[in-house]
């Protein structure tokens, strides 16, 4: 039986990944004249991670208290512990500004009081500087916002529910990508002259974790294939009091922090004592000194001394509170965990750390650009901003300043044509893969084994870590290599879970010794990468790592921070110039 | 399952599966109901443990803000990620029935606009739109 012909599009820019810095980068590219294919593997701006966030966006508008991004830049370098690329972090606080103001221009609907954009303080921040969406509406309100706008531009071409397996190099330079038409189970070829990778994080990787089914990190997988390095990949943000137990149905696991804050939720270990600031002075001297790491640091130390809670975590009470208090500071949200068999007057519930954010990424420029002609990436995919550890705010800023950015950066690229037959050539054994059916049943279920490779990372590449946990982990991981096999499992037809899942895994795979193998080489404990065996924080280590793949074989490298030259100016640090 | 008490309390979920136009065949799994918390856990725990092969999609998991688990749920049309399935009882799970079936319990969904429809594209270069 003669082969189809091989479906293939042709644009300006490509951008994988139609959540808030793919959008943003859409925007951009479409405004500077370009034609530009907006791909995501779901729904355009309903995937990944903008739509999921609750809390708020950290900007230096000045609308309550004066601020100027340099205060917003010194604390993201602080929160950072001294990894941030500078040059990157810059960008962020300083583009920050415009960009929220931009989306308060398409009505995304900031809070606001007395007539002026409401602001408020989040850990870490110098001031009031966070804005919001009423009520826990943040992200979905910027989602909207940005769907609406990406709608309305004729030159922004939006493909839901297509796949991209993997980018097309041409004399080294990416020229398109590969893709799987999940409607159909057909191959798609796509040819462009600029791509823009803007896929998200890998908090999937982890069995207890904030994210979406698109998060397990499919964007580093196609770049280190492509040739890019990624950088910081040891440095992956826990969130220290996830929902863990009883099982919640309809509600986002990070819910319970603005509770905890607002009404004073008390954190208790498995015998209901509090336990967080017996920890105080050993978080402190082990280089804990931020809210979110020194409680991830005493919840986990807690269970492991065996005095968790059931389910293997802390338990959070409000029982403590009057009934009265609940209803005003939960709102309808109380109705709604009654309704889940919780009645928080009489019940606790557990909490643990759960992956929530990813500091590490795609080495980039300032011009978003990567180590590749032709490759660039956007948003949480970016490595660097964020250094050891990322400010609280600081995630939909860099979606939308980085996204832009890369967007105008993608639209400065030379023209690329590529033909049709020449995309095909190079798509080469993947596209083979793709056109076969794998006869028989899979021997495990990619499912299975994408479940097990969670346990591993949550288990040995957790927020703590040992030279020994490290080595078993990647042990682990090269078993669920095997296991999966070279072949790829599942058939051609549309929305084949089994060819899905296998696809994904082989991607987490190797993000997933992306993080261990840079985990292993950092021996100091910094910020989100914690080490049993190496518990201070050392000067030496004061680098970044970057790691790629040369030939297949795996490339780890340190480099140094990089540095702004006017560093002593942006810095608040007034009592440090001599 | 031998022990007729964790039958009992488990949930049995009738599934209708097929795709495209073609034939349907109803599959029924047993889940154990603390694995079946919603309707999505619990397929996501048939595709773990049971059967692979059993195509639903969804994206954000937990917190019905991306809208893709939409299903019908004993002929009513529901989120999976919502949707709580009874101990004890068997739930009939089928594809929305006002949308072209892919496979299983996943259908076209997507805006129009949306999406890609691979015979009006050229495969020689043909410019999108």
């Amino acid at each position: 039986m003669q082969q189809k012909p091989i479906s293939c599009l042709h644009t300006d820019v490509l951008v994988i990944g139609a959540g808030g810095a793919g959008m943003s980068a859409a925007l951009a590219a479409a405004q500077a004249g370009r034609r530009v294919l907006l791909a995501d593997r779901s729904l355009i701006g309903r995937g990944g991670a903008t739509i999921m966030a609750q809390m708020t966006v950290a900007a230096a508008l000045g609308a309550q208290v004066e601020d100027h991004w340099r205060h917003h830049y010194a604390d993201t370098l602080k929160a950072g512990r001294g990894l941030c690329n500078e040059a990157l972090a810059r960008v962020l606080c300083e583009e920050g500004v415009d960009a929220i103001r931009l989306l308060d221009s398409w009505d995304v609907g900031w809070a606001r009081k007395d007539g002026r954009l409401a602001q408020v303080q989040a850990p870490g921040h110098d001031r009031p500087r966070c804005v919001y969406v009423d009520i826990l509406n943040t992200g979905p309100a910027v989602a909207q916002t940005l769907r609406t706008r990406v709608a309305r531009e004729e030159l922004v071409r939006r493909v839901g529910d297509l796949l991209i397996c993997e980018l097309l190099l041409q004399d080294g330079r990416v020229v398109g990508a590969l893709a799987l038409h999940l409607d159909s189970g057909e191959p798609v070829l796509i040819g462009a002259s600029a791509t823009i990778i803007a896929t998200g994080g890998l908090t999937r990787l982890y069995r207890r974790n904030s994210a979406s089914l698109n998060m397990g990190g499919d964007g580093f997988a196609l770049a280190l294939r492509a040739g890019a390095a990624l950088i910081d990949m040891e440095f992956v943000q826990f969130f220290p009091i996830g929902h863990l137990a009883p099982r919640l149905v309809g509600f986002d696991p990070i819910m319970w922090d603005p509770f905890r804050y607002k009404l004073g939720g008390r954190l208790l270990n498995g015998n209901e004592e509090e336990f967080v600031s017996r920890y105080d002075n050993d978080a402190k001297r082990d280089g804990y000194t931020t809210t979110r790491d020194a409680a991830t640091y005493a919840i986990l130390k807690e269970v492991e001394a065996g005095r968790g809670t059931p389910a293997g975590g802390a338990w959070l009470s409000f029982r403590h509170l009057p009934e009265a208090a609940l209803r005003e500071g939960f709102g309808p949200v109380i109705d709604k965990l009654l309704a889940n068999g919780i009645d928080l007057t009489r019940s606790m519930i557990e909490v643990a750390p759960i992956a929530h954010y990813h500091m590490g990424g795609i080495r980039v420029d300032t011009d978003l650009a990567t180590d590749v002609p032709g490759l660039y990436a956007a948003g949480e995919a970016v490595g660097g901003a964020n250094g050891a550890n990322r400010l609280s705010g600081n995630a939909i800023t860099e979606a939308i300043v980085f996204g832009l950015r890369a967007g105008r950066s993608a639209a400065r690229a030379d023209a690329h044509v590529t033909s049709s037959a020449a995309l095909q050539a190079l798509a080469g054994p993947l596209l083979a893969e793709l056109r076969q059916t794998q006869p028989g049943g899979t021997e495990a279920a990619p499912a299975a084994l994408l479940t097990q490779l969670q346990d591993v990372m949550q288990d040995y590449v957790g927020p703590f870590r040992t030279d020994a946990g490290l080595t078993e982990a990647l042990r682990r991981l090269c078993h669920l290599r095997a296991a999966l096999g070279p072949a790829l499992p599942g058939g051609t037809g549309p929305q084949d879970p089994t060819r899905l899942d296998a696809l994904d895994l082989r991607n987490m795979l190797l993000v997933a010794e992306a993080v261990t193998r840079s985990a292993l080489a950092r021996q100091e404990s910094r910020g989100a990468h914690q080490r049993e065996d190496f518990p201070e924080q050392d000067d030496a280590w004061t680098v970044n790592q970057a790691i790629s793949l040369r030939n297949g074989h795996w490339v780890l490298a340190r480099q140094p921070v990089a540095r702004l030259p006017d560093h002593e100016l942006a810095s608040d640090n007034v009592g440090a110039h001599q | 399952m031998n022990k007729p008490n964790s039958e009992e309390q488990a949930v049995r979920l009738r599934v209708r599966r097929g795709c495209g136009d073609g034939p349907s065949r109803d599959d029924v799994y047993s889940v154990p109901v603390d694995a079946a918390a919603s309707l999505l856990d619990g397929l996501r725990w048939v595709r773990n443990y049971l059967d692979n092969s059993l195509a639903f999609r969804y994206s954000c998991t937990n917190a019905n803000a991306c809208k893709e688990c939409m299903m019908h749920l004993d002929g009513k049309v529901v989120y999976a990620c919502l949707a709580r399935p009874q101990p004890g009882a068997e739930h009939l799970v089928e594809p929305l029935p006002n949308k072209p079936r892919l496979r299983d319990l996943v259908t076209e969904i997507a805006p129009t606009r949306e999406r890609l429809r691979l015979d009006a594209e050229g495969s020689s270069g043909k410019t999108g739109d």
